[in-house]
């Protein structure tokens, strides 16, 4: 099954998924920069994605605790939800995210001297 | 000495589970240590992200939550004498004219020490900036992200955005000094202890407080003087608040920030260490736990608390160059068990 992820860069990637997989963790291991600070805690509102239109519906409906950490997010709306609460199934092949921006890892820094 | 400097053995940079750790392996090599932490209390991520979670990966120990995990390592290394710097970040590093780094807080403290270890996690804990283009221009003069003294907001047009328990707090204490307040929120349901919301309706019944329910999607001002804040409600239309101040509660996020400047190798803001002594490409600077990096490093607590005691040995040999550490069991060692104040 596939997952198809939009990133705020603009590019979008179509991800090989396995089933019992939650969405942020199939987007973490393929690379993609996704924060998920809490690793899958629903904890920290950094895998803020908004999901396709038509998955809306499809989707099991976010938990009174999703709901609430998102209020750690922004521009939330109704397609809003953390990606680590989406679980993939044969009913999910093909489901459609966008990466929030202020879910995206921190790009790298670089290396600065200074002291010593 | 100066009034705000200290000198120790070891400073931890991280208070974090596996930074607590450091104490108890660096104490059976009888190093005092100082840890530094933005944090206002010890635990780290298991404090600040999940200290009602259950935590089922650490061994001999089925399940326990973030804050049980913490409050048991910090009885464990009670016998060490820790010192403890929290609220402070580690703003800078050098080194001092005898040869040891001098590491100061941002809020000018000083330790000196031979050894640094960086067990920072993710990074230092710091406010989430909400994405509304031009934000950081109004920071500091109108937009904040804590409330440091409260006769700063006197008289104030005061919008607090967010929607957890902070946020509820905040517009509590403010709204008797402010000359108008508005609580924006996604939602009219909070992250907060039913009292809290309560008092928060009841100040918006008798008309003291405002509550909108949308999201702050502009600033309006210049020179860095704050005017209005546009909010965007949920039906897309906006309305303009006149504002003075703008105060977004909406949690913690974590960056590198001042370590990325430590003059460290860095591989994708994680710290390359070696695997014998879990040392950075600075000698007597080392990384453990989430922030070091090498060939087949899991982000597990189980792995800092390994790379902590293989840190402690070769931090021993750069305090006491001319001490050999000898290798004891607190199982049989009678000096292990004095310094753990069980014998």
């Amino acid at each position: 099954m596939f997952l198809t992820v939009h990133m705020p860069d603009g590019s979008t990637h179509r991800l090989e998924a396995l089933e019992g997989w939650r969405v942020m963790e199939v987007i973490r291991d393929w690379g993609l920069g996704i924060k998920a600070e809490c690793g899958g805690a629903c904890a920290c509102a950094t895998c803020h994605v908004w999901v396709g239109e038509d998955w809306v519906g499809k989707l099991v409906p976010p938990s009174s605790e999703e709901l609430e950490m998102l209020d750690g997010a922004f521009n939330v709306d109704e397609r809003s939800r953390l990606c680590c609460q989406i679980i993939m199934s044969k009913e999910l092949d093909g489901l459609e995210v966008e990466l929030a921006p202020e879910s995206l890892a921190d790009t790298p820094a670089a290396r600065l001297v200074v002291g010593g | 000495m100066q009034a705000n400097e200290a000198f120790t053995d070891v400073i931890v940079v991280g208070a974090g589970p596996v930074g607590l750790f450091a104490v108890f392996q660096l104490g059976l090599a009888k190093l005092k240590t100082h840890l530094v932490d933005i944090l206002d209390r010890p635990g780290g991520q298991c404090a600040e992200l999940y200290p009602e979670k259950p935590i089922y990966d650490i061994p001999s120990v089925p399940v326990c939550t973030g804050q049980e995990l913490t409050d048991r390592l910090l009885e464990q290394i009670t016998p060490f004498e820790p010192v403890f710097h929290f609220g402070e970040m580690a703003a800078s590093l050098d080194k001092t004219a005898d040869g040891k780094w001098r590491l100061t807080t941002d809020t000018g403290k000083i330790l000196i020490a031979p050894v640094i270890v960086i067990a920072a996690g993710g990074g230092s804990f710091v406010p989430k900036r909400p994405p509304i283009p031009g934000i950081e221009a109004y920071e500091g003069s109108g937009v904040f992200y804590a409330v440091r003294k409260i006769d700063q907001f006197r008289g104030k047009r005061i919008v607090i955005a967010g929607g957890g328990d902070s946020v509820l707090d905040w517009t509590i204490n403010l709204a008797p000094v402010a000359q108008s307040l508005t609580l924006v929120h996604r939602r009219a349901e909070f992250r907060a202890a039913p009292d809290t919301v309560g008092k928060m309706r009841a100040l918006e019944a008798k008309g003291l407080i405002k509550f909108e329910i949308g999201q702050p999607s502009t600033l309006r001002g210049s020179d860095g003087k704050l005017e209005a804040v546009v909010v965007k409600r949920p039906d897309g239309t906006t309305i303009d608040l006149d504002a003075d101040a703008l105060l977004p509660f909406f949690g913690l996020t974590m960056k590198l920030g001042p370590i990325a400047n430590f003059g460290l190798n860095l591989n994708e803001n994680l710290i390359p260490v070696d695997t014998e002594k879990f040392e950075t490409s600075t000698p007597s600077i080392f990384a453990i736990g989430d922030i070091n990096t090498y060939p087949g490093k899991l982000k597990l607590i189980l792995s800092g608390f390994h790379e902590a005691a293989l840190m402690a040995q070769a931090a021993h040999r750069y305090v006491h160059p001319d001490k050999t550490l000898r290798f004891q069991y607190t199982t049989s060692s009678s000096e292990l068990q004095r310094l753990l104040k069980v014998a």
